[in-house]
């Protein structure tokens, strides 16, 4: 790979490009927010000031799934939703991230009934799930800690 | 029984279709018979000034005959009074719609198709409101298994 030899040619530095590659994607996470409910409140909280998410490298949103790396499910998604979720993600592009945000998303939640997903992983791979109803900005922060962790260690696709 | 002004006016200009009613605490309500709900509501419309038409819903009285009941309720704004009209309806059985009287009955019919399975004939487009196309049952019957999982739908690659 051309990167390989401009960065190190026949050095040591080979074999840490997959670390470099970690590095720099878990620091610049462009988050899509798909919020349907009230669990976004929480998303604000953690995109404000207060718990600032941009600590993190997450602070930009980007509102077209083409420019996202993060899939952030925030909100209760019901079965009429479903296949709009499943597009949004065939639409975002390689390395991608999904986060289940709050416990509807993980299972559905308190919406044991005919109208609601019983956990968006039922249509989508899940990488993070953060419960909680709706979880608090340090459970979130913990969860996209996790995240980074899980980016690091991945054989990053080039 | 109670009743007020209203209630006997209707009475006597449709007699022969009221089934029942009451004005408990002004619950202005009359129950008609099914077969005639476009006539009495057009007449309810247009002679009685109940210009608005605010919902319809259904109840499931599961185990009962006839086992359901539409009701529709109706404002007047000349008037400021309110009127409950319900029609008993058995499964299977279909009531006639109203959308030429009331554009909102449209959705409102819809919804009740969706939730309660009955269907009201010469519905313009007679399609679920709330839940998709797929769907198996409707969700609010009271034989409904409350743990009933639904296929969840695959993207269709036609989506827009």
């Amino acid at each position: 790979m051309e990167v390989d030899k401009v960065l190190a040619g026949d050095s040591f530095f080979t074999t840490r490009l997959n670390d470099v590659i970690g590095w720099s994607r878990k620091f610049s996470i462009f988050t899509y927010p798909f919020v349907t409910a009230c669990c976004g409140m929480e998303y604000m909280s953690v995109s404000c000031s207060h718990y600032d998410i941009d600590r993190f490298g997450a602070g930009l949103p980007r509102f077209s799934p083409r420019q996202a790396d993060l899939l952030m499910v925030v909100g209760t998604i019901s079965q009429k939703l479903a296949p709009v979720l499943v597009r949004i993600y065939e639409q975002m592009t390689n390395p991608k991230w999904v986060v289940a945000f709050g416990v509807c998303t993980c299972t559905g939640g308190f919406y044991d009934d005919y109208a609601t997903v019983q956990g968006i992983d039922t249509i989508i791979p899940v990488d993070v799930y953060i419960p909680g109803c709706p979880p608090r900005p340090e459970t979130v922060l913990d969860g996209l800690m996790k995240l980074q962790t899980k980016i690091q260690k991945e054989k990053q696709a080039v | 029984m109670e009743q007020n002004e209203i209630i006997r006016s209707i009475r006597e200009k449709i007699s022969n279709d009221v089934l029942g009613y009451h004005s408990y605490r002004g619950d202005d309500t009359i129950i008609v018979r099914r077969e005639s709900i476009f006539k009495i509501m057009k007449i309810l419309k247009e002679e009685f000034h109940f210009e608005m038409l605010i919902d319809i819903c259904a109840v499931d009285f599961f185990g009962q005959q006839p086992r359901f009941e539409v009701v529709y309720h109706l404002n007047s704004l000349s008037q400021k009074m309110r009127l409950r009209v319900k029609v008993p309806v058995d499964d299977g059985e279909e009531v006639e719609s109203i959308v030429p009287l009331w554009q909102i009955a449209d959705w409102l019919e819809r919804e009740t198709w969706d939730m309660m399975g009955i269907k009201f004939a010469n519905h313009p487009d007679l399609r679920r409101l709330l839940m998709y196309e797929g769907f198996v049952g409707h969700a609010l019957r009271k034989d409904y298994p409350i743990n009933r999982r639904q296929p969840i739908i695959k993207p269709k690659h036609e989506y827009r």
